[in-house]
């Protein structure tokens, strides 16, 4: 890593991009330097899948500059920015498992002769090559990826992005998916290539990586740049996570009930566990109550959520309802006893697109409004209108198709799908993602006065504030195990924080609620 | 016809990237809208290829086409397959494809009139048809829905197993039926008002379809599981059983048809029910059903089933051979698909 400071190899400027409902990038400024390892840094939707996709061309920026060693460009296109020299390593690996590792490390840049016979060996060598420099000469270049592990998958990649004249590697979260031993191979891998001159942008949630690693830091914060150029090593932890944290916007979150609740728990979970998921997990919920679950992405929280939602088949335990036990991995079971989920992905995982707002709410209570099957459509289309009307969701008309409403009354539509189906217990999956800040203060509110019903309400979120701002107790998630368990006004975002990214086992209180 | 969700016909789809909720329909729609008060688009323009075709029909052949008897033979042609495209167009909203149609069909027919059968008379051939037909559906969708086959691979498994059986049933000879009951409702004076019965059944298996699809819970999550089969089971619909039923749904009306084709034939053949499969989703297809699931109108396939059998009519009139058919039909199917697309689009920019 050169001490001098050459001139800078990329230069964004002022990049602004906003999607649906969201600002996702709100005039970031980011400066890389041959030979550097830049780090960026920010918390779960903070901006820098977005950035780095604008860096690979796969978004358009709405507006900005980037210029590519002093010269204005724009990356229409990802083979714009492969022209110059930009690699991306994504987090989801994009390899095609059927394909040997050469045909994916030439994938779309195979050697050919005469302009189109392609020359098998010649890639197989050059792979081959490729493999050894990377450390890892015992993949074979003609097995399938499908059949290598998780870091052999990540070296191929790497190898792919090797087999471009590359200048700027990119590389988003590329230790979350390896061992110790691995992640030293990768860092070897990253000296490497700083030292040939190649600048790698580095994405990690683990601040030990970036000290060990990095020379600059960039630190994202709701789609803008709150620090630029940090020093790696140098800049104190207490800094870093405030610059991470730092609120740019409050959220107005309703008051937490004065007494707390005390009826008989509603949920009883009892060791669950999900291999590769989660370790087993106690806990109790009751009516009233809202508990929070804190994590990074990978933590098992979803895979909670999901399993005690029985959409996921446990490895270990139980879940009950009333102190009775559930068929595990039975979602109707589930629904039957009063469980709801509102899902991660509201478009994949919840919603009918095509259908009406009506006919996404009563999808899951459509018993009700049949007789020997045949539906009472005007009983339906009414409990239906009585259940978006109590959350106020807009625009008050059943018939709407829910592809036209915002991602928040979306998510309304989702709420009173369990609102209608007089569920007891809410499971939420990062309840306002998709949603706009303004309409956040009104979900937090009509969840507050759900729970305040008498539902019982488990969520999930990546917001910190969120979580803590909403729950009345947190337990804190790492790698699958609950860390630590608090009423929620004893923590606060750095306490969390410092058990998500330590590894401060010393924090591990057990999982008791 | 049947959605009285999606925006009105002709109405101005949603602007690309248009955030804001449509406006709050102002005293729109006090009561739910019934199927009728709505002809979409694409029904009216079915409806106008229908009619040029007779129009069509009318000025090249005259006395042939407008023909009261051939009118009737083409509403009966239409009948057996049009049963068969009633089952199939659940079958692709839901999200699914029956390849196995035409050999079920077949399958049925020739069990049914074996010798054996034919003893057991009118009744015997009628449940044997039907039996069979349930009997593969039930195959078709325990290996779906259970056996988490593809709906593609484990139809063409059928497809070619039950064609098989049909053939080894026969040995490839025609299997005359000697039972009167059902020779008679193949002719003249089995009539209703002029109406042939086989139209009848067609009818009976059209409405009651449509009711189904439109009017009850079945029919509801036969449409979520096609739209999104992932947010239909975490809602708690029971997604494998709901295939199940469809795929022995699509079984039940091949073995009605089988019995009709029995009826109009006078004999079983295992070269019965040549081709349904194409024809049935071609039908379901260009009638409106997406066939990624999430979407089916049973007017709209019974409407292609009219349009096909009549472009058959009109060209074996005018002597244009099968060959000049098929590539008719061909250029329809894609027509269809590339309105069907750009509606699509539109309404989910």
């Amino acid at each position: 890593m050169p001490s001098e400071a050459p001139a800078p190899l990329l230069t964004m400027t002022a990049i602004t991009k906003s999607f649906p409902g969201v600002r996702a990038l709100d005039g970031v400024d980011l400066e890389v330097r041959a030979g550097e390892v830049h780090c960026l840094l920010g918390q779960n939707g903070a901006g820098k899948s977005t950035l780095i996709k604008v860096l690979a061309g796969a978004h358009q920026p709405d507006g900005g500059t980037v210029a590519w060693r002093g010269e204005t460009v724009s990356l229409r296109s990802p083979s714009d920015a492969v022209r110059l020299g930009i690699a991306t390593i994504h987090q989801e690996l994009d390899l095609v498992e059927h394909l040997s590792a050469a045909e994916n490390i030439h994938l779309g840049h195979e050697p050919t002769s005469a302009g189109f016979v392609i020359r098998p060996r010649v890639a197989r060598q050059a792979s081959a090559a490729l493999l050894r420099r990377l450390g890892h000469p015992e993949i074979d270049p003609d097995r399938p990826v499908g059949a290598l592990s998780a870091a052999q998958r990540q070296i191929v990649s790497m190898a792919r992005a090797l087999s471009h004249d590359v200048r700027l590697i990119v590389m988003d979260e590329p230790s979350a998916a390896l061992d110790p031993d691995e992640v030293d191979n990768l860092f070897r891998i990253v000296d490497g290539l700083t030292d040939a001159g190649v600048a790698v942008v580095y994405i990690s949630h683990r601040l030990e990586e970036i000290r060990r690693i990095g020379d600059r830091v960039t630190v994202l914060k709701d789609g803008r740049a709150v620090a630029g150029g940090l020093p790696a090593r140098t800049t104190p932890t207490r800094e870093i996570v405030s610059l991470m944290t730092g609120r740019g916007v409050e959220h107005a979150f309703p008051p937490r009930p004065s007494e707390p609740p005390r009826a008989a728990p509603v949920l009883t979970v009892r060791g669950l566990a999900l291999e590769g998921g989660f370790q087993p997990l106690d806990l109790e919920l009751r009516p009233g109550e809202i508990v929070g679950l804190a994590g990074l992405v990978g933590s098992g929280r979803s895979e909670i959520l999901e399993t005690v939602y029985g959409a996921r088949r446990p490895t270990a335990g139980q879940v009950l309802v009333d102190g009775r036990p559930l068929r595990p991995g039975s979602v109707p079971a589930a629904v039957r006893a009063g469980i709801g989920l509102a899902p991660e992905e509201r478009k994949a995982q919840a919603l009918l697109m095509l259908e009406s707002v009506t006919r996404n709410v009563s999808v899951s209570s459509l018993g009700r409004f049949a007789r020997g099957g045949w539906l009472d459509r005007g009983a339906e289309r009414a409990a239906a209108r009585r259940a978006t009307r109590e959350l106020s969701l807009r625009p008050d008309n059943p018939d709407a198709a829910v592809r036209t409403l915002s991602g928040g009354n979306q998510q309304k539509a989702v709420l009173a799908r369990w609102l209608l189906r007089g569920c007891r217990v809410l499971l939420l999956d990062e309840p306002t993602r998709g949603v706009d800040i303004g309409a956040r203060a009104e979900l937090y509110a009509v969840i507050r006065r759900l729970a305040d019903e008498g539902l019982a309400v488990l969520m999930v979120s990546s917001e910190l504030p969120e979580v803590l701002g909403l729950a009345d107790r947190v337990l804190v998630l790492r790698e699958g195990r609950v860390v630590h368990t608090a009423p929620a006004g004893e923590l606060d975002e750095h306490r969390v924080l410092d058990l998500v990214l330590h590894a401060t086992d010393a924090a591990a209180e057990g999982s008791q609620t | 016809m049947t959605h009285p969700m999606s925006p009105p016909a002709g109405g101005v789809p949603p602007a690309p990237g248009a955030e804001k909720p449509a406006p709050p329909p102002e005293g729109r729609r006090t009561a739910p809208r019934t199927a009728f008060a709505r002809l979409d688009v694409r029904t009216l323009s079915l409806l106008g290829v229908l009619a040029a075709l007779v129009v069509a029909g009318g000025v090249t052949r005259p006395e042939a086409f407008l023909d009261v008897d051939n009118l009737r033979l083409v509403l009966t042609q239409a009948s057996v397959i049009g049963v068969v495209t009633v089952g199939m167009t659940f079958v692709i909203t839901a999200g699914g494809i029956d390849l196995s149609v035409g050999a079920i069909v077949a399958l049925a027919s020739v069990w049914a009139t074996t010798v054996a059968t034919q003893e057991f008379g009118f009744a015997g051939i009628l449940f044997t048809s039907v039996v069979v037909g349930l009997g593969c559906g039930l195959v078709n969708g325990a290996l779906i829905a259970y056996g988490a086959m593809v709906p593609f691979i484990a139809t063409l498994a059928m497809f070619a197993s039950a064609r098989g059986l049909a053939l080894l049933i026969t040995e490839g000879r025609t299997q005359r039926v000697t039972v009167d009951g059902v020779l008679d409702l193949g002719s003249r004076d089995a009539y209703v008002l002029g109406v042939p019965p086989l139209v009848l059944v067609f009818a009976a298996v059209t409405a009651v379809g449509w009711l189904l699809l439109n009017r009850t819970t079945f029919g509801r999550r036969t449409v979520a599981v096609g739209g999104n089969a992932e947010a239909a089971r975490l809602a708690g619909i029971d997604v494998r059983r709901q295939r199940l039923y469809l795929y022995l749904l699509s079984g039940l009306c091949c073995g009605i048809a089988a019995f009709m084709l029995v009826v109009l034939s006078g004999s079983g053949q295992n070269t019965n029910g040549n081709l349904y499969e194409l024809d049935a989703i071609a039908a379901a297809i260009i009638g409106g059903t997406l066939l990624t699931g999430g979407r089916g109108t049973i007017v709209g396939s019974v409407l292609g089933v009219l349009i096909f059998t009549t472009i058959t009519n009109i060209f074996a009139l005018n002597n244009l051979q099968s060959d000049v058919q098929q590539i008719a039909k061909g250029a329809i199917i894609v027509a269809a698909v590339l309105v069907q697309r750009r509606t699509v689009r539109n309404e989910l920019a």
